[in-house]
């Protein structure tokens, strides 16, 4: 069985890259949301590395909570996208840097 | 020498960890969709090997089943194929790869020092062969977190409301028979009776 460190590191790295797309990626904000689920995935592995090491189960059960707000927050913002699309007619991450409705 | 769960813990992660390279990196976003499904299925496998079995199969169905499908199909409407140019990603490329690098490498001697005690935690033994992940989980789940279940339940109902009042149109052009002013007539205004004498046939 691998140690808690190398479950560690695998989160980090995911968040590392997680954290990347978003640096990286000017173009496209779905990329961005995947991107944003990259962190998360990162963060529940954390909390059931922890909660199995621990031997404690409120880990898992924090982790499903942030899977239920995980998919609550992705469909608004896929739906948040599809209105933006229709207005603007693109979804670049640099054309829309004004807050004027 | 390595024991079999090892083997399968680094092929997982390092499964994990190309696809998530792919993730941001492929020109394609729906390649970039595909690679996070990759990406989720080496972390279920991963969760699996933590005794999460009920989690791991939640990141399945609910994640790669239903969020990933919302993504392809938000891809796939939008046509997003001919935006994506990928400017700016190499003038970015050096900046972004020495941020990711300090963050990683920080993090991981936080993790793998001495100093830290989580190093010396030892492996739990393991279940009894009756030990039911999903009946734990349940347990805690229904007594001590019902209200916080509740709320996630609230939050998903609030989603679903705000996702389709959000993208809903609204009737464009639709034939519909109003039936509120159908009963609302007066007959008077339909239906108009003139007296007149009465004529002969002309022949």
């Amino acid at each position: 069985m691998p140690s808690l460190t190398e479950f560690l590191t695998i989160a980090a790295i995911l968040f590392g890259l997680g954290i990347a797309g978003i640096i990286l990626n000017r173009k496209n904000i779905i990329v961005l949301l995947m991107s944003l689920e990259l962190i998360l995935l990162a963060v529940n592995t954390n909390f059931i590395a922890f909660s199995y090491f621990l031997n404690n189960i409120i880990g898992q059960v924090f982790v499903f909570f942030v899977l239920t707000v995980a998919a609550s927050e992705a469909a608004i913002g896929l739906a948040i996208l599809v209105v933006l699309y229709r207005k603007r007619h693109t979804i670049e991450v640099e054309s829309l840097d004004s807050l004027k409705g | 020498m390595f024991t079999p769960v090892q083997v399968i813990f680094y092929i997982f992660a390092v499964v994990a960890i190309c696809s998530g390279i792919a993730v941001i990196t492929a020109r394609h976003p729906v390649r970039s969709v595909l690679s996070l499904v990759m990406t989720f299925f080496a972390m279920a496998g991963i969760w699996m090997l933590l005794r999460a079995e009920f989690l791991s199969l939640i990141l399945l169905l609910v994640y790669v089943g239903a969020v990933m499908t919302l993504f392809l199909f938000v891809v796939m409407m939008l046509n997003v194929v001919k935006e994506t140019r990928h400017s700016g990603f190499v003038y970015y490329l050096p900046f972004g790869i020495l941020i990711v690098l300090l963050m990683i490498s920080l993090i991981i001697i936080t993790v793998g020092s001495s100093y830290f005690w989580a190093i010396q935690m030892p492996i739990p033994l393991p279940e009894p062969a009756h030990y039911s992940n999903i009946q734990q989980l349940g347990e805690v789940l229904y007594t001590d977190y019902a209200y916080p279940f509740e709320i996630g339940g609230v939050i998903l109902l609030v989603a679903i409301i705000a996702a389709i009042a959000l993208t809903h149109r609204g009737p464009v052009r639709r034939k519909v028979q109003s039936v509120g002013d159908q009963v609302n007539i007066d007959p008077n205004d339909r239906v108009r009776l003139i007296k007149m004498p009465a004529e002969k046939r002309k022949k």
